[in-house]
């Protein structure tokens, strides 16, 4: 089995077979000696030579993290021989969505459409476990759009507002 | 006068302070009820319960600070007493009273002494009277910029100017010298005005670099009154508690049996009864100044708890119950080092967002000196509706470091997936020189945020992630890339969620 694997902007090539309950791994032209365990769903009981690792996976919302020891890394795997290519929306340019970190409730609005806004100022504040949270611009730009109405309740991810 | 213990109490509260005393009320025999909103029917203090009742809306008004709903639930499942736990209702008098006024025992102080407490001038004239130290300056506004620098001048500058009304930060001023002292009162009297409509300003000594230290008392119902040794609370991010210790690293047992019996007089002039924490800033000369009482059961109770050896929870309702306390001051003795973690869902790359949503995964530690009251569990939905307070971890040692290098050991092994959690700020804590060297005040927190985290990560370890992603993958875990394992049931079912959750963003964006 043959994985691109993307870590922090790096690739890696990765080769990984099974035969006869042996592993055989091949890491960017290196071959190393591995065996793994799946202790339970999203815990890898991994070795590489004698050293050994527990690795966490966990999803947060469309995002794979893989945790080694207390250090997270954000992982993009992809199968080579499969068409489907992924494509990323992260461009620094041009509109940027402002977007709830988390679930709550938007207690105010603090810019209208319109407004100029610097990098750092408070668009929205949004309520969650007994808490007010300023959302801030990530830009200096004009507020082009605003897509909750104060006492709306959003989800991670949710649009708050578009500054251009 | 023997009153018979409890058959039944009602635990009016949720979270882990709800799964905590329903663990005492078990171990003494005692039925344990329970109330939850709509949104806490799944959550742990309803799965543990004896008889659990549902009381409303998210909304705490609607539900966890409803003394009407609460005293129905009592009434109709019989139960002798109502524990509060802290937050909530174990605050309030009007609670408490009503608790009497229903024939039901409430599990903490009376209304009377509640109301001595909550008061601050009643609570200041009793504490004087019985020799209690306040941080020096007037209780009331000051009338003239001449009675303000006359006043200054006797406390010793820096002081701090506060608005009478105020709260918040607001209409307050620190200053140093004499010369900045005009334009500070100014300042601080247009802004009270401001914000609260009251230009009253008043003069304390500033306490630089304070500490926050607290005392634990227990009262019985029979005019005994011990303490029970302090706790050190100075780690706090916004005025919020993050890490707690016991004992503190600079009281020995002079300067606790000092505060120890300002904390007994403080209960005693309130006529105090059952458990209660008397707080006190201390300055960098070792000098304590009383701030309030808290009237509760505390949430770092844990650590007092494991360096007496008493259960807190216990002799609360045993006290409740009419009991003498089964033991007297000199039997009262402090061993070993206890630390508690405070453990949030929030997000410490983010601001310390709240993170709520699903635990997907959830690994907890054990072993050696380790004590873990939660009140979450892998599968449960972390509602938005109420304090980010999941879990509080404690680590116990036979000293301070020992205590340390078991949280530090325990912290590794404590993983939450799914949604964001303050883990990662103790291991940063417990390494951190300072911290180490017991240098803390209630600044400490906010400057070591402000310093780069400088953990030197293994290199290693983003090739031992490449490999694992290709490994969870290649054995059908939830790891597996996103569609790439339509024959995992579980993999689709994640999808499948995406997708919906990709298309209700969508329509969101569209509206």
């Amino acid at each position: 089995m043959l994985y691109d694997v993307t870590i922090d902007g790096k690739n890696y090539r990765l080769d990984l077979n099974r035969a006869e309950g042996r592993w055989s791994c091949r890491l960017d032209g290196r071959d190393l000696e591995v065996d793994a365990v799946l202790a339970r769903p999203d815990v890898l009981s991994l070795r590489i030579g004698n050293m050994a690792y527990e690795v966490k996976s966990e999803r947060v919302a469309n995002d794979l993290h893989l945790w080694v020891g207390s250090k997270r890394f954000a992982v993009e795997v992809r199968d080579p021989r499969s068409l489907r290519g992924r494509t990323r929306a992260g461009d620094e340019h041009g509109p940027r969505k402002i977007v709830a970190p988390m679930p709550g409730k938007v207690v105010r609005l603090l810019v209208r459409e319109g407004d100029e806004v610097q990098p750092g100022a408070g668009v929205a504040v949004v309520e969650a476990m007994k808490m007010q949270n300023e959302i801030k611009s990530p830009k200096k730009g004009t507020v082009q759009k605003i897509l909750v109405s104060e006492g709306a309740a959003v989800n991670a991810g949710d649009v708050l507002a578009i500054v251009e | 006068m023997f009153k018979k213990m409890f058959k039944k109490i009602l635990i009016a509260n949720r979270g882990e302070i709800a799964v905590r005393v329903l663990r005492a009320c078990h171990e003494m025999g005692i039925a344990a009820v329970v109330v939850y909103s709509d949104v806490d029917r799944a959550a742990l203090h309803v799965r543990k319960a004896d008889e659990a009742y549902p009381i409303g809306a998210a909304a705490a008004s609607e539900s966890y600070l409803n003394i009407g709903k609460i005293l129905d639930v009592a009434k109709r499942s019989g139960a002798d007493a109502i524990h509060p736990g802290y937050g909530f209702l174990s605050e309030n008098a009007k609670f408490a009273q009503a608790c009497v006024d229903a024939g039901v025992k409430f599990i903490g102080p009376t209304a009377a002494a509640m109301d001595a407490m909550g008061s601050k001038t009643r609570a200041r004239q009793a504490m004087e009277r019985a020799g209690v130290p306040f941080v020096p300056g007037t209780s009331r506004g000051v009338e003239s910029f001449e009675q303000a620098e006359e006043v200054a001048a006797r406390i010793g500058y820096p002081v701090m100017l506060k608005a009478a009304a105020g709260g918040g930060g607001k209409g307050m001023r620190l200053v140093h010298a004499a010369d900045e002292l005009k334009s500070a009162l100014e300042g601080a009297r247009s802004e009270a005005e401001r914000s609260f409509g009251d230009r009253e300003v008043y003069i304390e000594k500033a306490i630089v670099n304070p500490r926050h230290i607290e005392m634990q008392v227990l009262a019985d119902e029979h005019g005994n009154t011990v303490y029970l040794g302090e706790r050190e609370c100075s780690l706090q991010r916004r005025h919020q508690k993050v890490l707690e210790e016991a004992p503190s690293p600079i009281v020995d047992a002079d300067m606790r049996r000092r505060m120890g019996e300002v904390a007994v007089r403080v209960a005693q002039a309130a006529r105090y009864t059952n458990a209660g924490t008397v707080e006190f800033l201390v300055d960098q000369q070792k000098n304590l100044y009383f701030l309030e009482m808290n009237t509760r059961l505390q949430v770092e109770h844990p650590v007092t708890e494991l360096i007496t050896g008493l259960d807190l929870v216990h002799l609360q309702i045993r006290i409740a119950a009419g009991e003498k306390l089964p033991f007297e001051q000199e039997d009262v003795y402090i061993r070993g080092h206890a630390i508690e973690c405070r453990i949030y869902a929030e997000d410490p790359d983010n601001n310390y967002f709240p993170s709520p949503g699903k635990i997907t995964l959830l690994l907890a530690p054990s072993g050696p000196g380790i004590r873990r009251d939660s009140g979450m569990y892998e599968g449960w939905s972390v509602p938005i509706d109420y304090d980010p307070l999941l879990a509080k971890l404690i680590g116990y040692g036979t000293d301070r470091e020992q205590a340390i290098s078991r949280l530090t050991r325990a912290l590794s092994e404590y993983f939450v997936g799914g949604i964001k959690t303050n883990i990662s700020l103790f291991r940063r804590i417990l390494r951190d020189a300072d911290f180490r060297a017991a240098k803390l005040d209630t600044g400490f927190l906010d400057r070591m945020l402000k310093e780069p985290d400088d953990r030197v990560v293994d290199a290693r370890a983003a090739e031992v992630a490449a490999i694992a992603a290709g490994m969870f993958a290649a054995l059908g875990s939830r790891g597996a890339a996103a569609g790439e394992r339509t024959a995992d049931g579980s993999s689709q079912a994640i999808d499948k969620a995406e997708s919906n959750w990709k298309s209700v963003s969508r329509r969101e964006a569209l509206r």
